[in-house]
C-alpha cells in the first residue's frame, strides 16, 4: 500500500506526515514525530501505556490508526509540559506515583481527561477512571494520591483565575 | 525498640528513629537532614514528562531493526535451517542462526547452558532459532517467516515429575545435569537434614502436613524487552539495554562474542520494570550484538508482549509436600519439606532457586529440626528464573498455611502461635548460621494486629468474610557473589569539581525502585549538602565502578554502604579545608545543610562551597572511592553459602477479604502490611516498594498463572494473564518498622522483595477464616475456591 498524507495538530503544532494506512497513531507519534513519551506496553489495548488525547478524549494510540486522526487535535504527555509542568506531572513525581515510569505517561493522560471532566473526583471515581491502565510497580495507592493532589491544585488555580469569558 | 510509622498514620511526617547504630559516620543521635525524608525519585521528573529514554525510544543514524524467529516445537531436533529466501528479501541486511554463535552462557558460572540461538535442537516453544536485521521492522518481520526450519519432534518434558526419570542421552535437555542423578533432567538436587527430624515428629503433639501446587507466574513489567546494539567505528560494542545487572551481561557478552570486556560497553537505559525479569544476560542481547557486528550498523530489537512472556525467567511452577511438628503449646519442633520446582529450558539462577526453596524456610521462626529435599528440573517450558522474593515465596505460602492449620488444631490464635515462634534479634540460626541482627517482626505483627483490630475480627466475622495473617523474612543481598573473586560487591566513586556538583558513579541499576535517589541521599547526608547538588551516573560500564546490580535485594544495603564510605572520605577533606580556613581542629566540624560548622563554636562556620574550593587547592576535583564487601558469615557444609546475608528484613501482613460462596470469587478489602526495613531512608519509596509488593503478591495469590497447552503458552498477553487492576486492588496500609540495623547504611536493610511473600498466605488464611476451606493450589482462582467450598459441603453432608 502506498503512503497517505496525514495532516493533524499535535500538541498545538501543525504536523504533516506521510503514513502507511496500517500504521498506528502510537507508531507515528513515536517513530515519525519523535514523541517517544507515549509508550507501547502491549500493542493490543490491554495496558493503557499508550494513552493520548484525541480531540480532548483519552484514547489508546496503539488501537488507533494514524489516518483516523486526519484533521484531529492530538495531545501527548509532551504537550502537558509547555511553559510549566502540568500539576499532574508534578504530583505523580512528588507523591511517588511513578516508579519505573513506563506506565506513567498513560496514567497521566488518562487522569488529565478525568480532571478535565470532573475537577473533584472521589477515590472511587479515580479508580473507575484508571481501571484500564496497568501499573506493575506502585500498587496504585500513590497514583491515587497524585491525582487527588493535582485535582486540589487545579481547583485552587482555577478559582484564582477569573472564569473565561463566554463566547 | 523498633519504631513504627507508615502510610496509615503518619502521612507526611516521618518519625526518625534515634536507635542504636554503631558503625562509623555521624553519631547515632544526630538528627538526619536528608535520610528519612520523603523525597521524589531523582529521575521522576524525566519520567512524568516523557523525557526519560528507554531502549525502544532510541534512534541512531542508519539504525537497523531486528526480529527473532522462535521455535514452534517444545523439544525437537533441527534437521535443516534455510535462510536463503530471507537473505534475498530486499532490505534485509543480515541473518544469523545458532551456527553463528557456539559459546554457551548463563548468569551462574555453574549453569552455562544457554545458546544465543538454538543449535542442533530446540528445547522450548519460543526459543530463538534465527534472527534478521533489516531496514525496517516490517521487512525484518516478513523475513523471519521466509526462514525455513525443519524439525523432528522429540518427547517433550512438560510436567516436572517427568523430568525425574532416567532417559536416553538424546532426551536430556542439557549435557550437564545433577551429578547425583546423571541420566535424568534434574538440574539441581539439594538434600539437607539437621537436628532430630524423625524424633521431633514422633514426639510431637501436633503434626500438620499438606501437598501444595503453584502455577508459574511472570514478572509482567510494562516495558517489553528492547535493546539497541551498536558495533561502532572504534570497533567497540555499545549495548543499550534495560538491565538490572549490567555487569553480568558485560561478562556474558565478552564470552559469547569472544571479545575482551573492555571492548564492550554496556549502557543501561531506563528500565521499565524488572522484578528479576531483566537480571539474566539474555539471548536477544547476544543476537542484536551479533547482527550489529555483522552489519557495522546500530541494531534495535524490540519484542512484542508475547515474546516478552516467552523470554520468561518468572517464578518456578512448584509442587511441594511439607510437614511441620509442634508441641502442645504451639512451639515449632520441626519442618520437613520436599519440593520440586520446574526450571523450564535453562539453568538461569536455578541452582540458587533450588537452595532458597529450602533454606529460606529457616525464618522468621526458630526451626529446631530441619529437613529439605529439593529438586529443580529442566523441562521443555519457558525458562524460570529469579522473580521478586526469589525462591522464598512459594515455600512461604506452604509453611504459613501449615502454621495456621496447627493453630486451629491446637486452639490457638494464628497470630499468637507466630509470636511464640519468632526468632529473636541478635542470634544465629542453629545449622546454617544465618546471622540475624536487627529484627522488628514482633513489633510489626503487634502493630498490624492493633490497626486491623485482629482480636475482635479473627474467627468472629460472618460466613464469607474473613481475616488472615502471613509473615516472612528475606535477605538484604546475597553475602556471596555469583562470581567467586576478591572484588568488592559494590564500589561507588564520587567526584566534586569547582562547580559544586557532586557526581556519584555506580553500576547499581535504578530499575524504578529508586536506587539513584538512595545513593544521592546517602552521599548528601554525609557531606551535608542538598540533594539537588548530587547527580547520579549509574548507567555506563565505562565510567561506573562495578556493582553486582539490582537483584537479591542487595542495593540499598551494599551500594548504600559503599556510597556512605566514599562520602566519608570527601567529608574528611572538607572538614580539614574548613579547619585550614578557620584554625579550628578538623575533627570539630560538622557538615550540615550546606555549611561546615564548628561544633564547639557554632559561629565559626564556612559554606560548603568555601570549604570545597579550599579543599580543591592544588588538587582540582575531589575524588573518592568507597566499597562494600560482606563480612565473613556462615559455616562449612556444602551449599551452606546459600541464604547467607549481612542482614534480613522481616514482615507481618494481615488481610481482610470477602469470599462469595456462590462463585468462589475473592475480594480483598484491606491489607495491613508491616515491614521491618531497618530504617526508611526514603519513606515514600519504602511505602511504594511495599504497596507494589502487595499488589504483585495479590496477583499471584488470586489471578496470575501461566497457562499452557502442551508446550505452548496460551496466555502471553495482558488480557489473559491477569494482573490486578485498580478495581482488584484493595486499600493497602503500610506499617514501616525501623529496627535500625547495626550494619546497614544509616540502619537500612531491604524492602523491595521480602514484602511480597506474606500477602499470599495472608489471603489463603483469610479465605479459611471466611469459608472454612484450605487452599492448596495457587493462584486461588474462583473455580478452585468454589471447588474447595463444594468439597467441604459434600464432606459435611456425609457427616465427616
Amino acid at each position: 500500500m502506498s503512503k497517505r498524507l496525514l495532516k493533524f495538530v499535535v500538541n498545538g503544532r501543525q504536523a504533516e506526515v506521510a503514513v502507511e494506512p496500517h500504521h498506528t497513531l502510537a507508531s507515528v507519534l513515536r517513530n515519525e514525530l519523535n514523541l517517544t513519551g507515549t509508550k507501547v506496553g502491549c500493542d493490543m489495548g490491554t495496558c493503557g501505556c499508550c494513552t493520548v488525547h484525541i480531540d480532548g478524549k483519552a484514547k489508546l494510540s496503539c488501537l488507533t490508526l494514524a489516518l483516523e486522526c486526519q484533521g484531529a487535535q492530538v495531545r501527548t504527555i509532551e504537550g502537558l509540559n509547555e511553559y510549566e509542568m502540568h500539576p499532574l506531572q508534578r504530583a505523580f513525581a512528588e507523591c511517588g506515583g511513578s516508579q519505573c515510569g513506563y506506565c506513567t505517561p498513560g496514567f497521566i493522560m488518562k487522569s488529565c481527561e478525568l480532571l478535565e471532566q470532573n475537577p473533584d473526583p472521589s477515590r472511587q471515581e479515580i479508580k473507575e477512571a484508571l481501571a484500564g491502565n496497568l501499573c506493575r510497580c506502585t500498587g496504585f495507592m500513590k497514583i491515587y494520591d497524585a491525582v487527588e493532589q493535582a485535582a486540589g491544585e487545579l481547583r485552587k488555580k482555577n478559582t484564582q483565575q477569573p472564569a473565561p469569558a463566554k463566547v | 525498640m523498633p519504631t513504627i510509622s507508615g502510610s496509615g498514620e503518619t502521612k507526611n511526617e516521618h518519625q526518625l528513629n534515634k536507635g542504636v547504630w554503631t558503625d562509623n559516620g555521624p553519631p547515632a543521635q544526630a538528627p538526619f537532614n536528608v535520610i528519612g525524608k520523603r523525597v521524589p525519585l531523582k529521575d521522576a521528573y524525566r519520567k512524568v514528562t516523557g523525557e526519560g529514554v528507554y531502549a525502544d525510544d532510541m534512534k541512531f543514524p542508519g539504525m537497523l531493526h531486528s526480529r527473532i524467529l522462535r521455535a514452534t516445537q517444545p523439544h525437537a531436533r533441527i534437521l535443516r535451517i534455510d535462510t536463503s529466501k530471507a537473505e534475498a528479501l530486499p532490505g534485509v541486511r543480515a541473518v544469523v542462526t545458532g551456527a553463528d554463535a557456539a559459546n554457551r552462557f548463563g548468569v551462574l558460572p555453574v549453569s552455562q547452558d544457554e545458546l544465543s540461538m538454538a543449535r542442533e535442537k530446540v528445547i522450548y516453544n519460543g526459543e530463538p532459532v534465527a534472527a534478521v536485521a533489516a531496514d525496517t521492522e516490517e521487512i525484518a518481520e516478513q523475513a523471519i517467516w521466509l526462514i525455513e526450519v525443519e524439525y523432528e519432534p522429540l518427547e517433550a518434558f512438560l510436567k516436572p515429575r517427568d523430568s525425574l526419570k532416567d532417559v536416553a542421552p538424546e532426551l536430556q535437555l542439557h549435557d550437564k545435569v545433577e551429578k547425583k542423578h546423571p541420566n535424568t533432567n534434574i538440574h539441581k538436587a539439594v538434600d539437607q537434614e539437621f537436628g532430630d527430624v524423625e524424633g521431633s515428629f514422633k514426639g510431637a503433639e501436633c503434626i500438620v502436613n499438606a501437598e501444595f501446587k503453584f502455577d508459574g507466574i511472570s514478572h509482567g513489567f510494562t516495558e517489553p524487552h528492547a535493546i539497541v546494539a551498536h558495533w561502532d567505528a572504534d570497533d567497540r560494542l555499545q549495548l543499550y539495554t534495560p538491565q538490572q545487572v549490567p555487569h553480568y551481561t558485560h561478562r556474558a557478552l565478552a564470552k559469547v562474542l569472544e571479545l575482551p570486556m573492555h571492548r564492550i560497553q554496556v549502557i543501561r537505559t531506563m528500565v521499565g520494570g524488572g522484578f528479576g525479569g531483566k537480571s539474566d544476560p539474555f539471548q536477544h542481547e547476544m543476537i542484536a550484538s551479533l547482527l550489529s557486528m555483522r552489519t557495522r550498523r546500530p541494531v534495535k530489537l524490540t519484542m512484542d508482549r508475547e515474546e516478552t512472556f516467552l523470554t520468561g525467567r518468572g517464578r518456578h511452577p512448584t509442587e511441594g509436600k511439607l510437614a511441620m511438628a509442634f508441641d502442645a503449646q504451639g512451639k515449632l519442633l520441626a519442618l520437613d519439606s520436599d519440593i520440586i520446582i520446574d526450571g523450564g529450558a535453562y539453568g538461569s539462577f536455578g541452582v540458587v532457586s533450588a537452595y532458597y526453596n529450602g533454606v529460606l524456610s529457616n525464618g522468621p521462626y526458630a526451626i529446631p529440626a530441619f529437613r529439605y529435599h529439593g529438586k529443580r528440573v529442566y523441562s521443555n517450558r519457558i525458562p524460570s528464573g529469579a522473580m521478586r522474593g526469589h525462591g522464598s515465596v512459594n515455600p512461604r505460602y506452604c509453611t504459613e498455611t501449615l502454621i495456621d492449620m496447627a493453630a486451629v488444631k491446637l486452639g490457638l490464635d494464628p497470630c499468637d502461635i507466630r509470636l511464640r515462634n519468632f526468632m529473636p534479634s541478635n542470634t544465629l540460626t542453629p545449622y546454617h548460621k544465618f546471622r540475624i541482627t536487627s529484627n522488628g517482626i514482633r513489633e510489626g505483627l503487634a502493630e498490624a494486629m492493633r490497626r486491623s483490630d485482629w482480636k475482635s475480627k479473627w474467627g468472629k466475622l460472618p460466613y464469607g468474610h474473613g481475616i488472615g495473617v502471613g509473615c516472612a523474612w528475606y535477605i538484604s543481598g546475597s553475602a556471596l557473589p555469583i562470581h567467586w573473586n576478591k572484588l568488592p560487591q559494590s564500589t561507588v566513586h564520587l567526584k566534586i569539581d569547582m562547580d559544586g556538583g557532586v557526581t556519584v558513579h555506580s553500576l547499581a541499576a535504578d530499575i524504578g525502585q529508586g536506587s539513584d535517589t538512595m545513593l544521592a541521599q546517602c552521599v548528601a547526608e554525609v557531606i551535608g549538602c542538598s540533594l539537588e547538588r548530587v547527580h547520579v551516573k549509574s548507567a555506563t560500564t565505562d565510567t561506573a565502578p562495578i556493582d553486582l546490580g539490582s537483584y537479591s535485594s542487595r542495593v540499598t544495603f551494599m551500594a548504600g554502604n559503599a556510597a556512605r564510605k566514599a562520602a566519608e572520605e570527601i567529608r574528611a577533606k572538607l572538614a580539614s579545608a574548613a579547619s585550614k580556613l578557620t584554625g579550628q581542629p578538623a575533627q570539630y566540624f560538622d557538615l550540615v545543610n550546606e555549611e561546615v560548622i564548628c561544633r564547639t563554636k557554632p559561629d565559626v562556620r564556612v559554606t560548603f562551597m568555601e570549604a570545597l574550593h579550599e579543599a580543591q587547592a592544588d588538587v582540582g576535583a575531589l575524588v573518592a572511592s568507597g566499597s562494600y564487601q560482606s563480612p565473613p558469615l556462615g559455616t562449612q557444609f556444602k551449599g551452606s553459602n546459600a541464604g547467607l546475608s549481612p542482614s534480613y528484613s522481616f514482615s507481618a501482613f494481615i488481610c481482610e477479604l470477602k469470599v462469595d460462596p456462590e462463585t468462589g470469587f475473592v475480594q480483598p478489602i484491606k491489607i495491613w502490611a508491616a515491614h521491618d526495613c531497618g530504617r526508611a531512608l526514603n519513606p515514600l519509596s519504602v511505602e511504594g516498594q511495599i504497596e507494589g509488593s502487595v499488589h504483585m503478591g495479590l496477583g499471584q495469590a488470586l489471578t496470575e498463572q501461566l497457562r499452557y497447552r502442551g508446550g505452548q503458552l496460551l496466555n502471553g498477553n495482558f488480557l489473559d494473564y491477569k494482573i490486578p487492576t485498580p478495581f482488584d486492588t484493595p486499600e493497602i496500609e503500610v506499617i514501616i518498622v525501623e529496627s535500625a540495623d547495626p550494619e546497614g547504611p544509616f540502619g537500612a536493610k531491604e524492602c523491595g522483595e521480602g514484602a511480597l511473600a506474606p500477602i499470599i498466605p495472608a489471603v489463603g488464611n483469610a479465605i479459611y477464616d471466611a469459608v472454612g476451606v484450605r487452599m492448596f493450589e495457587v493462584p486461588m482462582t474462583p473455580d478452585r475456591v468454589l471447588k474447595a467450598i463444594e468439597a467441604k459441603k459434600r464432606a459435611e453432608a456425609k457427616g465427616e
